[in-house]
């Protein structure tokens, strides 16, 4: 095995269009367990902790984008406002050692379905950035999840940031573990309120091979806040919409069973999720303005 | 098969000799040693019976410095390693070494063929193999041993050995396991009770019958029934099983480990070794919990093998993967019940049959069957009763102890019967209990009677007339004054899953009976060793004993035994080992008793004889030394009226009182075989719990918001300890009830050995705990007291289920309690 | 490869280590320092939690490279140079929130971490705080009583500078 902690992006790109087989390790945190359980021995550890500009957020116009470095908690205590689903799910990932450690880049990396980032990531809108030698690329984060654990990245390409779109309007993330701290999901969900664009979004996470969007639910609801106006009055959709929404959410999944909990379970409580976060986001929309249009 | 300690050195990894340990001659990190501790000088001898004292180990885990077992280290010392079986059941065509033998850096492979003497061991009876010899009956089980320089060569070098399995039908429940074509699992068997058993796969069955339960029928006028279940739990220590065997010059070995029980584990060993006992020295090395997981052999047998075959120290160390597969765990069980009672609640019969899962060895399953036999009804007078208990064979992980085993399992399922049958007379739940409620002077199913104090009423009374915590606890006041959620204070904590949605408050409550000691017959002693001596003109006791600290706090309360009973101050506390006396076990909620005892024992005659000595040599000159009731204060020969005669240095003078001695509780008998009846148990404990939830009924997620509890121990040794053991046995009783369970597949895998997937409670999961301490003195016992350990986790799980059926209106009769189980089907 | 890195503020280097160790085997197995604890290797137990450039960090999720030059905080450095205890480590013994042990090296280091950024924490907040290190013995309750005593202890001191803003989460 060899540890290679190259000082630059370039230099590390260069590692990797050299030795596409070395495996990228940041926060370790899904990585080193692999190897501490014998189950992964990469012939190269590509340690990126020491490259300046992953370690590196900022704000862009409509956007933060996010270094592959950067840990959950930094998402937790300084974009809290930008990125209110993702927050809300970087504090929900492990412990506050992983916490201190685990990045969004990561979770992409790992490609987990069951990772806390991935709802977020869909509900709010987000690209990532990725990079080789050969130049670099921006993935829809939609386009990202090909299976379970496999993702688009090529195997000369590194995971360089997330960009994620800031929030336009509230957000609501929320998972179910059979533990109340430091357990993985059994499913989860976030929902994105867009009064910009008059949009929902929502996505579902340990739900199926891999993070989803519910498209047919946003679309239902959607309409729906649409006809009924709603987005200019602020009243909040009919209970029987909401319903209909919560059973479209579930019906975009397609579940299994396993130690964590049961298909029928999981499709359950995505229900009550899906339901849940829209009810909290609705309440949480700012009062229209008398144009209707959001203060 | 060996290969000479010459084989070339590996050419990576090296071990690099840690600095900071070559200079701990000669070369091993030695266990805890010495444990002096100076009780505060006080009026009376003050550190002593009945105070919260320090634990005298208490700085050295505090500060790193405590060595436990997987923290020894010797500076030729080689890593271990196991291969285990894949499959549950299957035949062994073929074992090929050769290619691991080539490994560079690897010292040692071992096989069953490799084995110097005996080739089984275990607990009861020795049915376990040492290493497989042509058959595999659980998933881990022992195949091979690895000795390399580095864990990571162990583990290259393991997966080159060569082992050809032809899988056999797996035997998992009763129906496959007593089939008459099943596979019988060890034809050869001959313990005690294979002559007994209805059928070969069944290890031990156990009948409990009094009164006329057929008869008793007619006269009750409710009868529930009820089937329950109870899943796999694991001890989960953090501690993982660990030692150092390092072979001596006299060709025996000297081993450092994690247990609970050096003789026992020194007696298997022994055999196994082909060494006689005193060449098998067991030194306890620091342990990191054990709740019953490690009163069985793990790695000591292998250690030992592969030392004594490579001539060097062998280090093993399980990773928390192996030590899902390298302990037993709680037995599974399924129990059928059926009570009767009159229309004013009084219980009139019982019938019940519980069949628990022992998995490919037998373990301690015996003791577990005598327990839910004869503790199936519950802490409750029931004058007609039919128990019957068995324990099975199967390719399942095998199933041994764990804290409050047979109880824990009985204890679930007649408190839901309990409930239901409140339910059915439209009782409160309490009050039934209550009416029915265990008192000194009953009998037991058993025909033994209660013959101390048994406060079942007075325990319930007791959680029940707390305060209810108050509702909506998640209900916070934000920056700005407005309405807040602290989601903390939820169910689902930090996942936000609820902020208030769903949620339904349940209480409900539980009360439980456990044995204290070992049962049935069994010679139960421990031995102490007290030496009082002058040092530096300051008098010292030495306790050495072979008790295993397992973090109870034994070490505490054997300094406090000693001062008190002999007005010193300073007390040492000797590392446990073999080259005392045994201790017995580490568990059954029995070393407070009984190495307490021993102590208390031994310090009793080391005063005799300090006595003696004194008026020997000063009582022709004060006549004081002739009363009766001379007492030991404070360094002092004191009379009863508080007059000093001498210091015990004074008395002392150069010798040493050094003795060792037995101590053992009164004898029990074994059950008869056919009906059950027997003095089977020393002493009874009884805990009751209310718990209090919030459950968010739409997603099946609980938190438990207070779980209060009340025990008698018949007189706090230490207050403190005692109240840690009541919150930690409340704390995996909650585990048990709502997340804890190993989840094996059809073919005999376990499907989450990992803390990944094998939940305990982490601190938001476990609520407040206010323990109510009764000191109800068991004339019997030392002190009056009486075990502890165990009884607080039988009541908790069967409180906290209770809880969330009153929340949730759903039947239960399963633990844990999952989020489906209360969302979707019936 | 070779390893050097600050350990308790002593600089300190370990040769040989294999690319794929974790900085917990470095500290137990090779610098000697074996009171950061082995219990799980996979980051749900936090028996190895260590300061890692002062964030709170599981010691076996680190690869050891990931170590090269950093300062390394763990429970062998909490104590005074004269063994003198810390005031959590004083707390965790006469509360009782020590049973076997092995969880409390880890707890230590969060607790310590906890109370540097939020001296006054409240009950839920401590919650938050250890919910990534699990004990198997106490069932908590005697170690919340030595974090609010150490608290206390702290909020009294006549060095302490009125104590900091209270956690504001």
């Amino acid at each position: 095995m060899e540890f290679l902690r190259p000082a630059t992006w370039r230099e590390a790109l260069a590692v990797k269009a050299a030795h596409p087989e070395a495996v990228p390790l940041a926060g370790g945190t899904d990585l080193m367990v692999e190897i501490n359980f014998d189950r992964r021995r990469p012939e190269i550890l590509l340690d990126l902790t020491r490259v300046p500009e992953l370690r590196a957020w900022r704000a862009e116009p409509g956007a933060v984008r996010i270094g592959a470095c950067v840990p959950y908690r930094t998402v937790i205590d300084r974009m809290a406002a930008e990125l209110p689903a993702l927050a809300q799910a970087a504090r929900t990932v492990g412990s506050p050692q992983i916490r201190n450690r685990g990045t969004v880049a990561g979770n992409l990396g790992s490609a987990s379905p069951a990772g806390d980032a991935h709802p977020a990531l869909l509900a709010a809108g987000a690209r990532v950035e990725v990079a080789s030698a050969r130049g670099t690329r921006t993935v829809p984060v939609e386009e990202f999840y090909l299976g379970p654990k496999r993702n688009a990245l090529a195997p000369d390409e590194l995971i360089h940031s997330v960009v994620v779109q800031r929030a336009t309007g509230p957000q609501q993330f929320a998972k179910v573990g059979s533990r109340n701290a430091m357990v993985i999901a059994v499913c989860a969900v976030a929902l994105a309120l867009h009064p910009d664009t008059r949009t929902v979004r929502t996505a579902v996470g340990s739900a199926a091979p891999t993070p989803l969007r519910a498209t047919g639910a946003e679309e239902f609801l959607t309409g729906v806040l649409a006809e009924g106006d709603h987005w200019a009055t602020g009243r909040p959709p009919p209970p029987a919409a909401a319903a209909r929404f919560a059973e479209l959410v579930a019906a975009a999944c397609s579940p299994i069973d396993d130690v964590r909990g049961s298909a029928d379970y999981r499709r359950h409580a995505v229900r009550v999720l899906a339901r849940r976060t829209l009810d909290r986001a609705w309440r949480a929309r700012p009062r229209p303005t008398p144009e209707g249009a959001p203060a | 098969m060996t290969v000479e300690p010459t084989a070339a050195p590996a050419a990576e990894p090296v071990i690099e000799r840690p600095a900071a340990r070559t200079a701990t001659a000669p070369g091993v990190v030695p266990p805890p040693s010495g444990l002096t501790q100076r009780g505060d000088t006080a009026p009376d001898t003050s550190g002593g019976v009945g105070e919260s004292t320090q634990r005298p180990d208490g700085v050295l885990k505090v500060t790193g410095e405590f060595a436990y077992a997987s923290d020894l280290w010797h500076r030729d010392m080689l890593w271990g390693h196991t291969l285990r079986s894949p499959h549950a059941h299957a035949e062994i065509r073929s074992l090929d070494v050769a290619e691991a033998l080539a490994v560079p850096g690897v010292y040692a492979v071992l096989t069953h063929e490799d084995l110097p003497a005996a080739t089984h061991y275990g607990l009861e009876f020795a049915d376990q193999p040492v290493l497989a010899v042509d058959r595999v009956r659980y998933q881990g089980e022992a195949v091979a041993l690895v000795a390399a320089d580095h864990p990571e060569t162990a583990r290259r070098a393991a997966e080159r050995v060569r082992v050809e399995y032809a899988p056999l039908p797996v035997v998992h429940d009763e129906a496959s396991a007593t089939a008459p074509d099943a596979p019988v699992l060890h034809p050869e068997r001959d313990d005690h009770h294979a002559p007994f058993v209805p059928h070969p796969n069944v290890v031990h069955r156990q009948p409990v019958t009094s009164g006329d339960p057929e008869g008793a029928e007619a006269l009750a006028e409710v009868v529930v029934r009820g089937e329950y279940t109870v899943g796999m739990q694991d001890q989960a220590f953090l501690g993982p099983e660990s030692g150092l065997a390092v072979p001596a010059e006299d060709g025996g070995i000297d081993l450092y480990v994690a247990t609970q029980w050096l003789h026992v584990d020194q007696r298997q060993l022994a055999p196994v070794l082909g060494l006689p006992p005193e060449r098998v020295r067991l030194t306890l090395g620091g342990v990191g919990g054990a709740f019953g997981a490690r009163e069985d052999l793990s790695m000591q047998a292998h250690a030992c093998l592969l030392a004594l075959r490579t001539g060097r120290p062998v280090k093993m160390v399980y990773n928390r993967q192996e030590s899902f597969v390298g302990h037993v765990h709680r037995h599974p069980a399924t129990l059928a019940y059926e009570h009767g009672a009159t229309r004013d609640g009084q219980l009139v019969y019982v019938k019940g049959r519980i069949v628990l899962d022992g998995g490919a060895y037998a373990s301690s399953s015996p003791a577990v069957v005598g327990n839910a036999a004869s503790l199936g009804v519950g802490p409750y007078r029931v004058p007609h009763v039919a128990m019957e208990a068995l324990a099975l064979y199967t390719n399942n992980p095998p199933c041994g102890a764990m804290r409050g085993f047979g109880a824990v399992q009985a204890c679930f399922a007649y408190e839901t019967q309990m409930d239901r049958l409140a339910a059915a007379l439209g009782m409160d739940p309490v009050e039934l209990r209550q009416r029915n409620a265990l008192a000194q002077g009953d009998l037991m199913p058993t025909g033994q009677p209660v013959d101390s104090p048994a406060p079942v009423a007075e325990l319930l009374r007791r959680v029940r007339a707390r305060p209810l915590p108050p509702e909506h606890p998640w209900e916070a006041v934000g920056a700005g004054g407005e309405p807040g959620v602290d989601p903390r204070e939820l169910p689902g904590g930090l996942a936000n899953s609820s902020q208030g949605e769903g949620i339904v408050r349940g209480v409900g409550y539980g009360v439980g009976i456990k044995n204290v000691g070992f049962s049935e017959g069994f010679d139960d002693y421990s031995t102490a060793r007290v030496r009082l001596a002058a040092v530096a003109g300051e008098p010292v006791v030495t306790v050495h004993t072979a008790m295993a600290e397992v973090g109870q706090g034994g070490v505490t309360v054997h300094a406090q035994i000693a001062r008190t009973e002999l007005g010193v101050s300073q007390v040492s506390i000797l590392p446990a080992d073999t080259s005392v006396g045994s201790a017995g076990s580490t568990s059954a909620s029995r070393q407070t008793y009984m190495t307490g005892g021993a102590v208390r024992n031994t310090c009793l005659a080391v005063r005799a004889e300090l006595l003696r000595r004194g008026r020997e040599r000063l009582g022709a000159a004060q006549p004081g030394w002739h009363e009766p009731g001379l007492r030991l204060r404070d360094g002092a020969v004191v009379t009863a009226g508080g007059a000093r005669l001498a210091s015990l240095v004074e008395v002392l003078g150069e010798d040493a009182i050094d003795l060792e001695l037995e101590f053992r509780h009164r004898p029990t008998q074994p059950f008869d075989r056919e009906t059950g009846q027997g003095f089977g148990h020393v002493q009874y404990s009884f805990c009751a719990h209310r718990a209090v939830v919030d459950v968010d009924v739409e997603l099946g997620l609980v938190r438990v918001v207070e779980l209060a509890a009340a025990q008698d121990v018949g007189r706090a040794i230490n207050p403190r300890a005692v109240r840690g053991q009541i919150h930690g046995g409340s704390t995996q009783g909650l585990g048990l009830a709502v997340l804890e369970e190993i989840l094996v597949g059809p073919d005999g895998t376990i499907r989450n050995p990992s803390f990944t997937d094998y939940l305990i409670p982490t601190i938001l999961d476990v609520p407040p705990m206010p323990v109510d301490i009764l000191e109800l003195a068991d004339e019997h016992a030392p002190y009056g007291l009486r075990g502890v350990g165990e009884a607080p986790t039988l009541s908790a799980t069967p409180a906290i289920v209770a809880a969330i059926r009153q929340a949730t209106g759903r039947a239960l009769a399963r633990v844990p309690v999952r989020p489906e189980h209360l969302t979707t089907g019936p | 490869m070779r390893l050097t890195l600050t350990v308790n503020g002593r600089p300190t280097s370990a040769d040989h280590v294999w690319e794929g160790e974790s900085l917990l085997y470095v500290l137990r197995e090779r610098l000697g320092l074996p009171g950061s604890k082995n219990a799980c290797e996979q980051g749900e137990c936090g028996s190895c939690t260590v300061r890692l450039d002062g964030e709170l960090v599981c010691a076996c999720l680190v690869a050891a490279g990931q170590a090269e030059g950093a300062e390394v905080r763990t429970v062998e450095g909490m104590a005074g140079p004269d063994g003198e205890l810390s005031p959590l480590q004083a707390a965790f013994v006469e509360t009782g929130a020590v049973q076997c042990g092995f969880c409390t090296p880890g707890l230590l280091l969060a607790a310590e971490e906890l109370l540097a950024r939020a001296p006054h924490p409240g009950d839920a907040d401590i919650r938050e705080a250890l919910a990534g290190n699990l004990c198997r013995c106490t069932g908590y309750e005697n170690i919340l009583d030595a974090v609010r005593l150490a608290a206390s202890r702290a909020a009294q001191a006549p060095t302490d500078p009125n104590g900091g803003p209270d956690h504001d989460r």
